[in-house]
């Protein structure tokens, strides 16, 4: 454990190493890649300005607010797919055929309909979230040991029960690991949503760097995305183990 | 002849497999009287746990009646207990949940006695002090001890048992085999034993029926009236091994295409 956790800062320290031989061994130009004094520098003027707290609040409000609608919805539907061939069979068309539609190439559309309103940046969340999600929720649900489903029959359970009692519970695990997965797109989707109709936020603070050329502010911004993100998935994981303690104990044993 | 438990009258089963019609069981016709306890042996493949997976009413059958208790099976419920070859547990629950899960449809029963009641099972198959463990943190033929409690708390009428110790060593077979015998003696339940081992078939039935394959039928009915309680030691007398050779003889046969 310990040793692994060694390896973990080593994997860092070394790209951070990298990082300051290549920029203050003046081996690429500054202006295409800033030193992490230059990015620091950049991030204390943001703090000063009360723009870099502000917009982590903006951008995490809409990623969180995008995801939770685009979950509200995709968990009783995914869930129903998964264990019904009727609604599977409505719902998969439909879904297929939204899933492989680009969410950016909607961001035109979406401004039309939505303005550049909080709603619009929900609504490319949406569209990128919600149809990935659906298909992967029906597929944790579709997976679940057919011989526990026996097991609810024989015990006198109805279909109800037993997608309540046993299916949505030994999907449980498999959807927490979907939602860890589509949270990390939904970031992607937030940045694009972002860098085209918004006044603020992190998508729209480097989309504004870039054009006055001020690559450390892009870099911050970049950096301050890929650590929230880490420490989402931190609590992602903690989650995890708290809730399926059961697991846990699988794991160990395999 | 005790009062019968189940009957099984001419029941056929099909189904289709790359566009074939395969026949998988043919005119099965069997009985299980009260307190009996019946085995159906045969070669993997024979169709005895379709035959089992009808009983407990997981698959359907196109000709011929299951009746259970005079009514006719429809499909799956409390009246039957089955025990699986893969264990089956829930993976969330610990030992005595799983056990008091199988009384969750029971309204008459309060939390507590149901608890109670979990704890009293797991005691009467061994495992007085694994309450709070969980299936992955049991072995094989412990989690096999709580499949047969949650199978049995709920008394049901008749037991399934689809090769229940057939992933288990030769040492936990044999302890395993022991406990059903002691276990059944208390519950006064009949049981539908499905095996291919012919020594554990004779040992632990009052009958056993012998299938043929493609298609399932049975061959042959054979009764063990070895006394009771059994012991280990009777596989090695006389009468237990002209059983066992009977049996034998008869699968022999019916795999040369008698």
């Amino acid at each position: 454990m310990t040793r692994n956790t060694w390896y973990s800062f080593l994997g860092v320290f070394l790209v951070l190493f990298a990082w300051v031989v290549v920029t203050y061994g003046n081996i690429i130009d500054p202006l295409f890649l800033p030193s992490p004094g230059d990015v620091l520098r950049a991030a204390s003027q943001e703090i000063k300005e009360g723009i870099l707290f502000s917009d982590i609040g903006v951008s995490f409000y809409r990623i969180l607010m995008g995801f939770l609608i685009s979950t509200a919805l995709a968990l009783p539907i995914g869930v129903m797919m998964g264990t019904s061939k009727a609604w599977m069979s409505f719902w998969e068309p439909l879904v297929g055929l939204v899933r492989y539609m680009p969410a950016v190439a909607f961001v035109p559309l979406s401004i039309l309909w939505f303005g550049t309103t909080d709603g619009q940046k929900f609504f490319i969340l949406f569209l990128g979230v919600f149809f990935q999600e659906v298909i992967m929720i029906a597929d944790n649900c579709k997976t679940v040991n057919r011989s526990l489903v026996e097991v609810g029959m024989t015990l006198g359970f109805s279909r109800l029960e037993i997608v309540r009692e046993i299916i949505l519970k030994a999907a449980m695990p498999g959807i927490m690991d979907t939602f860890r997965t589509t949270w990390g797109w939904a970031w992607t989707y937030l940045v694009v949503a972002e860098l085209v109709a918004a006044s603020e936020g992190l998508g729209f603070r480097i989309m504004q760097a870039q054009r006055y050329l001020e690559t450390d502010r892009i870099i911050l911004g970049i950096l301050v995305i890929g650590i929230l993100g880490l420490v989402t998935d931190l609590l992602f994981k903690r989650l995890y183990t708290r809730l399926f303690p059961w697991k846990e104990s699988e794991r160990i044993k395999g | 002849m005790k009062e019968v438990r189940l009957a099984a009258e001419k029941v056929s089963k099909r189904f289709v497999s790359n566009k074939q019609e395969i026949t998988a069981l043919a005119d099965v016709s069997l009985t299980i009287g009260k307190q009996e306890f019946v085995s159906l042996l045969g070669p993997s493949g024979c169709g005895k746990s379709t035959f089992l997976r009808l009983v407990a009413g997981l698959d359907d059958y196109q000709e011929g009646q299951l009746v259970l208790d005079g009514k006719p099976i429809t499909h799956a419920g409390r009246d039957r207990g089955v025990v699986f070859q893969q264990y089956s547990l829930v993976p969330w629950f610990h030992a005595w949940e799983n056990v008091a899960f199988a009384l969750k449809k029971d309204p008459t029963i309060s939390k507590a006695e149901k608890k109670e009641l979990a704890f009293h099972f797991l005691k009467l198959v061994g495992l007085e002090g694994f309450e709070n463990h969980y299936p992955s943190q049991m072995s094989g033929g412990m989690q096999q001890r709580v499949a047969i409690a949650r199978a049995l708390v709920y008394k049901p009428s008749l037991l399934l048992m689809d090769e229940p110790f057939g992933a288990l060593d030769a040492q936990t077979r044999r302890e395993m085999q022991d406990l059903l015998l002691t276990v059944w003696e208390a519950e006064k339940c009949s049981v539908l034993f499905v095996t291919h081992d012919v020594d554990e078939a004779v040992y632990l039935s009052d009958r056993v029926y012998v299938m043929s394959a493609r298609p399932g039928r049975i061959a042959r009915e054979i009764e063990v009236s070895l006394e009771r309680p059994r012991t280990y030691d009777m596989q090695l007398t006389q009468e237990f091994i002209s059983y066992k050779w009977e049996i034998v003889m008869e699968l022999q046969g019916a795999k040369a295409g008698k």
